[in-house]
């Protein structure tokens, strides 16, 4: 009862005092648990128990051709989905916000759905579509079969991903035009003589970038670290190349790993760079 | 595209040479007295969302449907013929896959209430160090860590905590009988990258936490537990279950970090999936495993419909 009349009194002084002291030892914890396993997987990839301190793992990675070969098909990869999913994405939902809004929770539900189905469900599901190839070995959808599981650029991946990415890009893109007034915007610009294309390419877009980007990186950080689909379907991007290398040199996958986390540290700033700049720039131009 | 082109050829025209103010006017004009206004309107309307709604039918309908389809299909292997059945879902609901199911949801569950509490935790750490750089920098140190899932964690795990890693050399855990490749190293592992996205999950709505009601309970003479006991707590426990509901969702779906780190040695459901996919011997293997991942997908579903209802209640106090 004492110590209550005494924060009554006193709230101030108690907080100032007491909260430092339980938040600092909580973060403390949280930076060793995050930053041990980062500092001892660099330590891992440098140190050989029987010559000590070397590159090797690195120049050996570095040497070998599967790296080149699946960082290349992951990053096509990604690149490819990132380009469906905003070419699906960004008309659905400019024309769905402005004209259809009774299809707004359709999209919405639409695009959280793949949530519910985990990869490795929605891949079983497709596997299954995928070994309809020999029943259809006499119709035109043969061929269609043949190059969705093109070995060297696997269209089907692209597929799966942009399914796997929708939720991502309904989420960025819905804030961003939430933060709009889209209405305006476009009969402004199609009140001045603007086609459709023009006022979605040169108004809507530039208005819709900080959304756009977001929802592009976080897609792309997926698919470069995805490896349940694409181990299923028998791909082989950077992550599959990862766990294949590991089962002969445990310090190149981990130095692989390292190299994972480096690439998505650069994604992740370049997205707070490209949004954060745009940010900046609005508020000088309001100023 | 050629419709979208016939419906706007009269506009340049009709709008350019005329006061801006008058065009959307003359547009509604047009539109209105016509005898089929709303044909017209939805002619150039559906272009936009056809490609959508086509590519979600093809690229997740059809597998989807196949799997609900194919889940209650047998397929004898001598004849070929098939018929349907609850054999696959029984068979996927008994003996070593009763187990993996259960074994995933039990992982699930642990570390969804885990990462909710210590992502929580911190983030509520990182408010009260009131500190804005501070915030910025795990903000984003979160995003990171939250995306550093699959492969190269396990690896980044395998390196600190395996047989030969380093943090297990240096304190030789071996003599403990700590072993990364069990329950236990699979929670650890999973929390790496669940509690950052705990943080930026539950960040904005420990925002909304106003410090007026930690003053207003305090003025009443209230301790700062009692403020957390009967004030926050409550307000934010709509939000809490639903970021627990989505940890859940993350874990139970995640299956390259357990693959790459443990193989099949926990029975985890998304493993064995995998295992029926790839085994590639029996034909009725594959509905098998198509009836498993019905299983997660009930589950996962009605994990989710749980969140519902609470979103709307949270959304009344933080929006």
């Amino acid at each position: 009862m004492a110590g209550m009349n005494l924060t009554a009194t006193a709230p101030r002084g108690t907080r100032v005092r007491r909260r430092p002291w339980g938040s600092f030892v909580v973060l403390l914890l949280a930076a060793v648990y995050f930053l041990l396993p980062v500092a001892a997987s660099l330590w891992f990839t440098v140190d050989d128990p029987a010559e000590g301190f070397t590159f090797d793992a690195y120049v050996k990675g570095l040497g070998d051709d599967g790296l080149a070969t699946s960082l290349g098909l992951s990053v096509r990869l990604g690149l490819a989905t990132v380009a469906l999913g905003l070419l699906l994405m960004v008309p659905t939902m400019v024309v769905v916000a402005l004209r259809l809004p009774r299809l707004r929770r359709v999209v919405e539900i639409l695009c959280m759905v793949p949530l519910i189905v985990p990869p490795i469900a929605l891949v079983a599901g497709v596997s299954t579509v995928l070994s309809w190839e020999q029943d259809l070995a006499a119709t035109p959808f043969y061929r269609t079969f043949q190059l969705l599981q093109n070995k060297s650029f696997p269209l089907v991946l692209v597929l799966v991903y942009t399914v796997m990415s929708l939720p991502f890009l309904y989420r960025s893109l819905d804030a961003g035009l939430r933060s709009l007034d889209l209405k305006t915007l476009v009969e402004a610009a199609r009140s001045l003589g603007a086609s459709r294309t023009a006022t979605l390419c040169r108004v809507v877009l530039p208005n819709l970038r900080p959304a756009v980007v977001s929802g592009a990186v976080l897609s792309l950080a997926m698919v470069l670290g995805e490896y349940t689909v694409a181990k299923v379907l028998g791909a082989e991007p950077f992550s599959v190349w990862m766990v294949h290398v590991g089962e002969f040199e445990a310090q190149v996958s981990v130095a692989a790993a390292m190299l994972s986390l480096l690439i998505t540290w650069g994604l992740l700033l370049l997205l707070t760079n490209l949004a954060g700049g745009r940010a900046r720039n609005r508020r000088k131009t309001t100023a | 595209m050629a419709v979208t082109t016939s419906e706007t050829a009269p506009a340049p025209g009709a709008q350019a040479p005329g006061p801006p103010a008058a065009a959307p006017e003359r547009r509604r004009a047009t539109r209105r007295p016509g005898t089929g206004p709303h044909r017209r309107v939805l002619r150039w309307r559906w272009p936009a969302v056809v490609p959508f709604f086509a590519f979600m039918a093809v690229c997740f309908g059809l597998p989807a449907g196949t799997m609900a389809y194919n889940a209650f299909t047998v397929v004898d292997p001598g004849t070929g013929a098939s018929e349907h059945s609850l054999e696959n879902v029984r068979t996927a609901l008994s003996g070593a896959y009763a187990t993996g199911l259960w074994g995933s949801v039990q992982l699930s569950l642990l570390t969804a209430v885990f990462a909710t509490v210590l992502g929580t935790l911190v983030g509520q750490a990182v408010l009260a160090s009131g500190n804005s750089a501070l915030r910025k920098a795990i903000v984003s140190a979160s995003g990171v860590f939250a995306n550093f899932s699959g492969a190269p964690l396990a690896f980044a795990f395998i390196a600190t905590l395996g047989t030969t890693g380093t943090v297990t050399r240096l304190l030789e855990l071996q003599r403990t009988g700590f072993s990364l490749y069990t329950f236990t190293g699979l929670v650890l592992a999973y929390l790496y990258f669940m509690v950052p996205l705990m943080v930026v999950t539950v960040l904005p709505a420990l925002d909304g936490v106003r410090t007026q009601w930690r003053e207003a309970a305090a003025s009443c003479g209230a301790s700062r537990a009692q403020f957390w006991r009967h004030v926050g707590l409550p307000v934010l426990l709509p939000s809490l279950l639903g970021g627990a509901v989505l940890m859940f969702g993350t874990a139970f779906a995640s299956h390259a970090t357990a693959a790459v780190m443990t193989g099949s040695s926990v029975p985890l459901i998304t493993i064995q999936i995998a295992n029926a996919l790839s085994g590639n011997v029996l034909v009725g293997q594959e509905n098998l495993a198509l009836a498993m991942s019905l299983n997660m997908v009930v589950i996962a579903l009605l994990v989710i419909t749980v969140q519902i209802p609470l979103q709307r209640r949270s959304n009344r106090w933080l929006g």
